[in-house]
């Protein structure tokens, strides 16, 4: 019904495949900040540190006296007193080898592993102060939570990235589809000379353009999963997020909603600026 | 069908059209004469509701103009077969398939249609057109391919704007008995025209009333053409 148009079908495709391409990669993005935020959350709010610093006569009763209270705390899961050379494996990196680590007056480091339901740390601090004044516990809290905080607004800026993307396809849709009407004003004056109802014309622009977002879309879709599978592997403890990016496993089905979202979009857009122009129009 | 009633119309300026009063009822023929400029299209359009009265009412089969949406405008278009002064046709479609688009527009495309769209373009002496694209039709083809296209949906009322504008003497008359077969089937019809000289041919064939906008106003033109 409505002439084709080489010039402009092509850049509506090339723009609905360049969002694709994007919404793709922001998806990735949030994916795995998501995860990084829920592993740091999950995994370090379960291991925790007890350090016990005595004169060195006490320490060994406060150690007794600090797991005594651990062994009877609800959501703990298991409890490890380090040994001297576990301690002096840690230190290494730190103070170097070969100091006598034994003559130094080191705290006494219990490790701490939180079950799933987890444990109430506060409550846990102030049995520790009570039993074994020479207790403190670490949770890693102080640096847990800001990283957490940053993983956590990486995810949002990914979202708010792909809402961006979203509304920009509409926009453009919206302007393409506008630019079409007006090159087909023409056409659509004898549509209506002849009988069509509104929303004969905007059926057929609107299936085009649906058309067109959705093959551009499928396109970019296709190649930012392509690139996301590309990239290169990286050590998961080593790179942090870097490492992070990409899907895992049901994960590679989220890229797949980016057409269908394009569609909707593109349906959307088309409808509106349609029917607003064509009320314009005559 | 279509009633005026005391309609006046102007473009901004001035009154073009004033107490117009007129019923187009089935089996009627009119023709629609006066100068270049004096209204003739205009007066289609107010027809064919591409434009409201400023005063007075329009009525499209038994319908106030003014108070019908855009989609009961639509609606009573299907049963108004037009044919412009400028044909009006989609040039990237062919003859056949823009004879064919009322139907499309309509959804009343059927299994019959290449059946009909066959015998229509016969009719109208196109049948071996009908793959072509408008540009590539004489004047007198495309005016014969719009007659088709006016028709296609068997409306009641026909109107015509100088539908042999930029045709031969012989095309006219053919056009002509085109419709004056169809005012036989019972369909309402009205051409704008300043050919008196097809006027004068179409007496012969049909029993058809002369209009003249002279002054602004309708007249029943006298016998002297
Ligand atoms: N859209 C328009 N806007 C303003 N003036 C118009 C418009 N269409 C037609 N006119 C004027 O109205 C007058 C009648 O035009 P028209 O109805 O086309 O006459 P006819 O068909 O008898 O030649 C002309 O003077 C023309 O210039
Ligand atoms: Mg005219």
């Amino acid at each position: 019904m409505v002439p084709p148009t080489g010039f402009t079908a092509q850049l509506t495709v090339f723009s609905a495949a360049a969002m694709a391409f994007l919404a793709v990669f922001a998806l990735a993005l949030s994916l795995a900040a998501g995860r990084l935020a829920d592993r740091w959350t999950s995994e370090l709010a379960r291991s925790a540190t007890v350090r016990i610093s005595a004169p060195q006569g006490q320490i060994e009763a406060q150690t007794r006296a600090a797991l005594g209270v651990l062994q009877t705390t609800p959501g703990i899961a298991s409890v490890r007193v380090l040994d001297k050379d576990e301690q002096q494996a840690l230190l290494t990196p730190w103070i170097g080898q070969g100091l006598p680590l034994d003559v130094l007056p080191l705290p006494q480091l219990i490790e701490v592993v939180g079950d799933e339901t987890g444990y109430d740390s506060e409550g846990l601090r102030q049995r520790l102060a009570a039993e074994a004044p020479g207790a403190r516990l670490d949770d890693h809290a102080r640096w847990r939570e800001p990283l957490v905080r940053a993983a956590g607004r990486l995810r949002d800026l990914g979202l708010l990235s792909i809402l961006l993307i979203t509304l920009t396809t509409a926009a453009m849709i919206v302007l393409a589809a506008h630019a079409a009407l007006a090159a087909n004003a023409q056409v659509i004056r004898v549509l209506r000379l002849i009988g069509a109802q509104d929303s004969f014309i905007v059926h057929a622009f609107v299936r085009r353009f649906t058309a067109r977002a959705v093959a551009g879309a499928t396109l970019g879709t296709g190649l930012g999963m392509l690139a996301v599978l590309l990239l290169p592997d990286a050590p998961e403890t080593a790179g942090g997020l870097a490492a992070g990016i990409g899907f895992r496993g049901w994960g590679w089905l989220w890229p797949l909603a980016v057409p269908l979202l394009a569609g909707f979009v593109a349906f959307w857009a088309t409808r509106l600026a349609a029917l607003r122009s064509l009320k314009e129009l005559s | 069908m279509i009633g005026l009633e005391n309609v006046s119309y102007g473009y901004g300026d001035g009154e073009l059209l004033s107490g117009i009063t007129l019923d187009l009822s089935p089996g009627s023929f009119h023709f629609l004469t006066g100068p270049s400029g004096s209204g003739k299209t205009t007066f289609l359009k107010l027809c064919y509701m591409e434009l409201v009265p400023t005063a007075g009412h329009v009525r499209a089969f038994g319908r106030d103009v003014r108070e019908m949406d855009r989609d009961d405008i639509a609606r009573a278009r299907r049963r108004i077969g037009i044919v412009h002064q400028d044909c009006q046709f989609l040039d990237h479609l062919s003859i056949a398939e823009n004879i064919a688009l009322p139907l499309a527009v309509g959804g009343r495309a059927g299994p019959d249609d290449a059946e009909n769209l066959d015998a229509l373009l016969g009719w109208v002496g196109l049948g071996n057109r009908a793959g072509a694209l408008p540009p590539e039709l004489s004047g007198g083809e495309r005016q014969r391919a719009a007659l088709a296209r006016a028709v296609i949906m068997s409306p009641d009322v026909i109107l015509a704007d100088e539908p042999t504008g930029n045709v031969d003497w012989e095309m006219s008359k053919r056009l002509l008995s085109l419709l004056a077969e169809l005012n036989r089937m019972g369909k309402a019809i009205l051409v704008a025209t300043h050919d008196l000289n097809l006027i004068r041919a179409a007496k012969t064939k049909v029993n058809a009333r002369v209009l003249r906008i002279s002054d602004r106003r309708l007249q029943l033109a006298g016998a002297d053409l």
